[in-house]
Parts: structure tokens; sequence; C-alpha cells
């Protein structure tokens, strides 16, 4: 095996503002009860923050709530409380771990995560979505508005898709104004949407940035740093002027040629969520041989900047229609993602797929073996598929993993050297192999 | 007939292979076309205003061998989805020439683009369904819906739907529901008479044929039925809910009976007696089906009713019935029906119904720790 491939510790402002930001919002929605902020929960997949926003509503994300406390490693007493009050060990473990945060007593009135005063399913593509709100609406009583957003079923929405769409957002306008007492401004959202652009026009940046070698993050892991911003703080200020930072931090790094590890050895497009319980350990896995994720389908799921879609505040609604509809991973099928990951495969220039299948969310994998089987038998990328879990650690079997992942890239490394060696004969490519 | 003869026929029915039973009927008319619809609901009327066999597909049951389809999908995704897929890879249903789904689950949703992929050549159509039953331009939407699902047929097959043809259809299917309705209702009265599996063979069978066949020999049946001697028995009368996707075997629909039950009400099959009642108005059909859809349709885990808790038409159903208990019986890895199963449950006990739960596979085959949990479940309800 080559010299080992060490971590550069780089954090970087990036690391830093992502941090202060996110908990200068969840020290918000700390004191958003005392202060009498009206909150509303929504969903992270192509959702409609800056819609609350321009209603003065503190968006409220329970999936950040869940992943946050399995990153702490709190989860699973949450979810076996929720499992003692009859959830099923097969239902998506988020829900549980948010239901188990109340039934614990860290969620409700007075607790250090408030009620929400408005429930806001933004239904795009996820159906466990409505049964979480559902629930939550059960234990808060908080108002439940179903936001429907009609699955991606052609290349585009239909014109009644968007018409759909966007009269359900005037009818949740309607109904913030009842909740806070004050009147809806267009163009106060138009001011919002701006913001948005300017943060998923430097999201994008940054993504297409790791079209470098060495990658300058990990598109994977690293893109937390980014996600949390772009899809909860989405349409203010402060989120526009980070990603400004971002680009500038990132162009530094690919100026100087350095990227998250020592060495750049593999480039991989992660596909599915991460294992939040045991995210550092995972990470480990990947960085030992230098394998580095140039683009991941996760970091997606809010949206999908980097094809060039942006908000727009000459059409505010129909644009935050179109984004729910079209433009964010979740709303789209399951082999749409294959294009995805096929164009980040070709474009990023990437040596492997990586599909990590997640117990809880049939939605990313229900059917990734078919997935594998299209990249490996039709296009001949070279794909490992792992299972755990995104929340609960009882399913993270880190000796199976580092197994399969070790054989994995050290199948790849074969392949390289092979490919290598028939490049100076002058031979043509050796045959695709799959690995299992 | 008598209903036993009618019963025999529908259980020849539904054992033989879905593709064909497409291609019986399309030898019988020729250039005909097939279109199957996976569960909850899907609008056989539109199929059959277009001039086509719907029907449903439900799976392999216990038939079906996996040798393909478990590769695609892991093991912790329900078997329907797995079996569906199969049916494709074994050529089982193999002249059918269209496939519907709706976005009833995750699962479901991938599966339809993935049986898609696989097998290119074949119609596939996935419907959005709404979830949002209170918006003002709900019913509207789903009216669209319905519309592009008709052109969808009309690209592939080249079969237009016209308005008055669906007007025709929503007729039959009004009046197939009304003869469900009224064996339901009958077996609400006289469950002795009406067993739960032969219930549910001639529910399912009435999918697997033309509606206008279904009428005929569902009329004989009620008819012959009245006339069935049959003694009541001292057992528990309960409904059965948490079954409306994957088929739980006959055989446990049998031990669940055996063990002591009468099964008043359930939600097998439920989506094609999805209305309350008949779909009903005057006008454009695509919108009095849209319509119907978001304001007549029966409470279901698959579908958001903002109208009322997830309990409320249980509950009701518990009490039309006359029930004196709920089992829940929802498919392993059943993600709909084991998110309602809590919800559900906690409003059973705040209304003093007792209640069970038994999962189930398609594929299971020993019933044995089923029928002695049943039983217990049974003598505490009955001998306390
Ligand atoms: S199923 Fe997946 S997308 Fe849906 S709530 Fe669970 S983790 Fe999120
Ligand atoms: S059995 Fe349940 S999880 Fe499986 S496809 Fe049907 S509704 Fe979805």
């Amino acid at each position: 095996m080559p010299a080992q491939v060490t971590e550069r510790q780089y954090q970087g402002k990036v690391h830093e503002d992502s941090r202060r930001l996110m908990s200068a919002w969840m020290g918000e929605l700390g004191r958003a009860e005392a202060e009498g902020r009206p909150t509303g929960a929504i969903m992270i997949s192509g959702n409609c923050v800056e819609l609350l926003r321009a209603c003065h509503i503190l968006p409220m994300f329970p999936e950040v709530t869940a992943l946050q406390n399995a990153i702490r490693h709190k989860s699973l007493p949450l979810i076996l409380k929720a499992e003692q009050a009859g959830y099923s060990s097969d239902n998506c473990a988020y829900v549980k771990a948010d239901i188990g945060l109340f039934l614990e007593g860290g969620m409700g009135p007075g607790k250090p995560m408030p009620f929400p005063n408005l429930i806001v399913c933004n239904y795009v593509g996820c159906n466990v979505y409505v049964k979480w709100f559902e629930h939550l609406a059960d234990i808060s009583g908080a108002k439940l508005f179903m936001l429907d957003v009609p699955f991606l079923r052609a290349a585009e929405p239909s014109p009644a898709d968007i018409q759909y769409v966007v009269g359900q957002l005037r009818e949740l306008i309607a109904l913030c104004e009842g909740v806070t007492g004050e009147k809806f401004d267009i163009d106060e959202l138009r001011e919002i949407i701006g913001y948005s652009i300017r943060a998923e026009e430097g999201y994008s940046r940054c993504k297409h940035l790791c079209k470098h070698k060495p990658a300058p993050f990990d598109s994977y892991f690293d893109s937390i740093n980014l996600m949390g911003p772009i899809n909860v703080l989405r349409g203010t200020k402060e989120v526009a002027d980070f990603f400004d930072v971002a680009v500038a931090e990132f162009e530094g790094l690919v100026a100087q040629g350095l990227g998250p590890l020592s060495e750049e050895r593999f480039r991989t497009v992660v596909e599915g969520p991460p294992p939040y319980p045991y995210y550092k350990n995972f990470r480990n896995l990947f960085a030992k041989w230098g394998a580095v994720a140039v683009q991941s389908t996760y970091s997606t799921v809010g949206g999908i900047w980097e094809w060039g879609f942006r908000h727009d505040p000459a059409r505010p609604l129909e644009s935050i229609a179109e984004q729910m509809l079209r433009e964010n991973l979740t709303n789209r099928s399951i082999t749409t993602r294959y294009q995805q990951i096929r164009r980040y495969v070709e474009e990023w220039d990437a040596d492997a797929l990586v599909i990590h299948s997640i117990k809880s969310c049939r939605l990313f994998s229900a059917g990734q073996g078919d997935m594998r089987d299209y990249f490996t038998r039709e296009l001949g990328v070279s794909t490992l598929l792992v299972e755990s879990d995104l929340e609960d650690p009882r399913y993270y079997a880190e000796a199976q993993l580092k197994n399969r992942i070790d054989a994995f890239f050290e199948a790849l490394e074969h392949k390289k050297v092979v490919v290598r060696a028939a490049g100076r004969r002058g031979a043509g490519a050796p045959p695709a192999e799959a690995s299992r | 007939m008598t209903p036993e003869q009618i019963l025999d026929q529908c259980r020849e029915l539904v054992a033989r292979p879905l593709g064909a039973v497409a291609e019986r009927w399309k030898a019988a008319h020729p250039g005909g076309r097939a279109v199957a619809a996976y569960p909850v609901w899907a609008p056989a009327e539109l199929i059959h205003a277009a001039g086509m066999l719907p029907l449903s597909l439900l799976g392999g049951g216990t038939s079906v061998e996996l040798t393909h389809a478990d590769a695609r999908f892991q093991s912790f995704v329900c078997s329907i989805a797995k079996s569906t897929l199969e049916l494709g890879f074994q050529d089982i249903v193999k002249g059918i020439d269209g496939f519907v789904f709706s976005n009833i689950c995750d699962v479901a949703r991938n599966l339809s683009s993935i049986y898609h992929r696989n097998f290119p050549d074949v119609f596939v159509e996935y419907l959005h369904l709404p979830q949002n039953s209170t918006s003002p331009g709900v019913a509207g939407y789903a009216a669209s819906e319905l519309r592009r699902l008709t052109q969808g047929f009309e690209g592939a097959f080249g079969l237009k739907v016209t308005e008055p043809a669906l007007a025709k259809s929503i007729e039959t299917y009004n009046a197939l529901r009304a003869r469900v309705r009224a064996l339901y209702a009958f077996r609400i009265a006289e469950p002795q008479r009406l067993s739960t599996t032969d219930l549910y063979v001639t529910l399912r069978a009435a999918t697997l044929a033309p509606p206008e066949d279904a009428i005929g020999w569902l009329d004989d049946l009620l008819a012959g039925l009245r006339l069935r001697d049959a003694r009541p028995r001292d057992r528990l009368r309960v409904v059965v809910e948490g079954a409306f996707c994957e088929q739980p075997p006959l055989g446990l629909l049998e031990v669940l009976e055996e063990a002591g039950c009468y099964v008043v009400e359930d939600d097998l099959m439920l989506g094609w007696r999805w209305f309350t009642a008949d779909v009903a108005g005057d006008g454009d059909p695509f919108e009095r089906l849209g319509a119907a859809y978001v304001n007549q349709a029966v409470p279901s885990s698959v579908r958001h009713e903002g109208r009322e808790h997830r309990s409320t038409g249980l509950i009701e159903k518990v009490r039309r019935a006359n029930a004196q208990a709920v089992v829940f019986m929802p498919a392993k890895f059943c993600e709909p029906a084991l998110f309602d199963y809590v919800l559900m449950k906690q409003g059973l006990e705040r209304a003093g119904i007792p209640h069970m739960i038994v999962e189930f596979e398609e594929k299971m085959w020993t019933f044995e720790r089923t029928r002695n949990e049943i039983e217990t479940f049974v003598e505490s309800m009955l001998f306390d």
C-alpha cells in the first residue's frame, strides 16, 4: 500500500462561520417562545424558507435537530423512547428521534426546542414527511398546512403543477398573516430572494471548484458546512456574505493546489446521506485511501444549484414553486438521479461511485441495487454499495464497512495501475470491473 | 350459479398468472390492451373508458421466487415491491401493456421508475395524487392529473378517452362499488355467512375481470349468500387495518377466523372500493372523478386527510361495523401502515377499543405463532 494519506486538519473560515451562523439560528429558536416570536416547522427538501422569512416566521427544521442529535451521539435513547411508544424499528429514525425528543421532555412549551406555531409540510417527494408532520401536529396541536408539491413526472413540471403550487403558496401566505397578524409584503420577499440568489450562486461555484484536482474540499463530508447555510438560512444577508467568503477560501485552496487530504488519490461521487452518528469514523475509512468526494447527491436534497437554476425576484412565487417542483433531488425520480450522478462522474472526472444505502430513508435507498447495476453494467463505473443509517447507530457496523471499503479501493488501485501500464503501452482501456 | 361455484371461479381467476389473465381477455378482444394498477387507488375508470382491461397489480404473493429483484431492492424494502418487479423479470406479466403507480410511499415511487428502466417497452405512468385535501385548487388539480394519464394512453396506444365514455365507465364502476359495499354490509350483518377469505377472493377476482362481468357474479353471489345456511358463533368481531397494499397470504386471513374472530371490516383491496358513495354529479367526468378523489375517499394511510385525525376513520369503522377490537395487520417494512399504527393505536386507546398487531409478509407460510397470539387475544376479550 502506498504512503499514508493524512488529513490536513483544515477547518478554515467556512467551517467556523457555518457553525457560528447555525448556532445563532439555534439560539434564536431557543429564545423564540420567550420573545413571542412565531416559529414554523418546515422540511429541508426543496423548501420555501424564503416565504416563511418574508412572513416573519422563524423557520425550524426538525431534520436538522435530528441530525444534530445524531452527531452528538444522542439519537439512540430518543429512538428507543419512540419505539417504546409504538414506532416500528423499520420506521425512518429521523422521525423517531424527533418524536423521542418530545417524549424525553426536550421539546414543547418551556423546553429547549419550542413547539412550532405553524407546521408547513412541504411534501416534496418524501412521503415520510407527511407522516412526520402529522405526528408533530398531533403532539404540538399546531396548525398543519400540507403543501402538496407534485412529483416531477417529466423533464419539466407542467403549467398545472406550477399553478397548483403557487395557489397553495398564496394560501400559505394568508395563513402566516393570520399567525403573525402582519401583512405580507411582496417586495420584502423579492429582497430576500435577492440574497438567496447570491447564496445559490456561491454554493454552485463552490461545487464547481471541486472539478479541480485536487478538489479544494470534500463535497460529501465537508458539504455539511455549506448545506446548513444554504438550506436553512437561505435568504439572509449573512448567508449571502458567507458564500462570498466560502468561494474566496476555496478559490485560494485551488490556487495553492490544496485539498482536504495530503494527497487526492481517488475522486469519488457519493450517493446517499451520511451516517451522522459515526460521521468522523466513516470519513476516516475513505480518507486513509486518499478518496475525496468531488460530488455528492446528498448535497442537493435542498436544491440543485449547480445546473444554473436561481430564484427569480421578478417571478417570486413562481420561481419558489419551480424550485420545489424541479430543482432538488428529492422531488425527482431515482432514475433521474442516475443521470445526475452520471454527469457528476463524467464532468467532475470521478474514478468511482460510492452508494451509502440508508435503512431509514427509502426515498434515497429503495432500489439502489438497480442503480449499482446501471453504473457497473451499463456504464462500467466502479461502484461500491455499503449500508448503514443516518440516525440510528445500531445499523453502523464498522468492521464490515471497513472490509468492504478496503477491498473496493484495493481493487480500484489495482485497476489504476493496470490503466497506467496500458496507457504506457498505448493499449486500450482495461475492461471495466464492478466491485460489489 | 351457487355461491360455491362463483367462489371456485374466483379462486381459479386469482390463482392465474396476471399476464395469462390479460392474454385470455385479449384473445377474445383482438387488438385489446390491458393496463395494471399498483395499489392503492388508481382510476380504473380511465383505463376502462379507453377500451382497455383494468387489472390489479398485487405482487407475486406466495408463488413467485425472487431471482432478480432482491439484487435491486434491499432487505429492508417490503415484499410487494420486490415481487412486482420480479413479475416483470420472469415474464409473468407478459401481455400487460401498461402499469400505473402512484405516490403512496417512497418505495412505490422508486419502483415505478425502476420498473420503467428495466422494461422500457411497456407503458409506465406515475400519478401524483394530491396529499392536500382542503385547498380550493386540489380537486381541479386531481382532474388535470387524470387528463394527463389519458394523454399517456393516447400517446402509447392511440386510444382516446372521451367524456361520454368516461361518464359511462364511472357509472359502471359506481355499480360495481355499490355491489362491493353491499357485500361488506352483508358481512357486517351476517359474518357467519360470508367469511373474509371468501369476500377477499371475490373482490380480488373482480379486479381481474371486466367490471360488467364482475357485477353479474357479485349480484348472483349476494343473492345466493342470503340463502346460505350458517349459525352465528361466539366470536370476536374485529376490524383489520393496515393491509391496504401488500397482500396478506390467504392462510393468515384463515387463521384469523379460525382463531376465533369474525372480521367485520378491513382495508383489503381498499383502492377498488375507494369512494364512500357513488361518484356523483353532472358535467365534466374528469372533474367529477377528481373531486371524488379528494372529497369522497375512504380514510387511508396513503392519503393525508386534513379534515380529521388519523384515528377518526378507524374508530368510525369500528362503531359502524359493531366491532369489538382492531387487529392491525401491516406488511413488514410498510412505512405508511407502521407510522399510522402509532396515531391510530393512541386514538383507539383513548376510545377504549382493544387492539393487537400482527405483521406479515406476502410469502409468510407458518402461522402457528400468530394463531396463538390471536387466540390469546380473543380469549382475553371473550372470557374476561
Ligand atoms: S425518509 Fe429520508 S428524506 Fe424522508 S424524512 Fe426520512 S431521512 Fe428524510
Ligand atoms: S407495502 Fe407499504 S411500503 Fe410497500 S409499496 Fe405498499 S405502501 Fe409502500
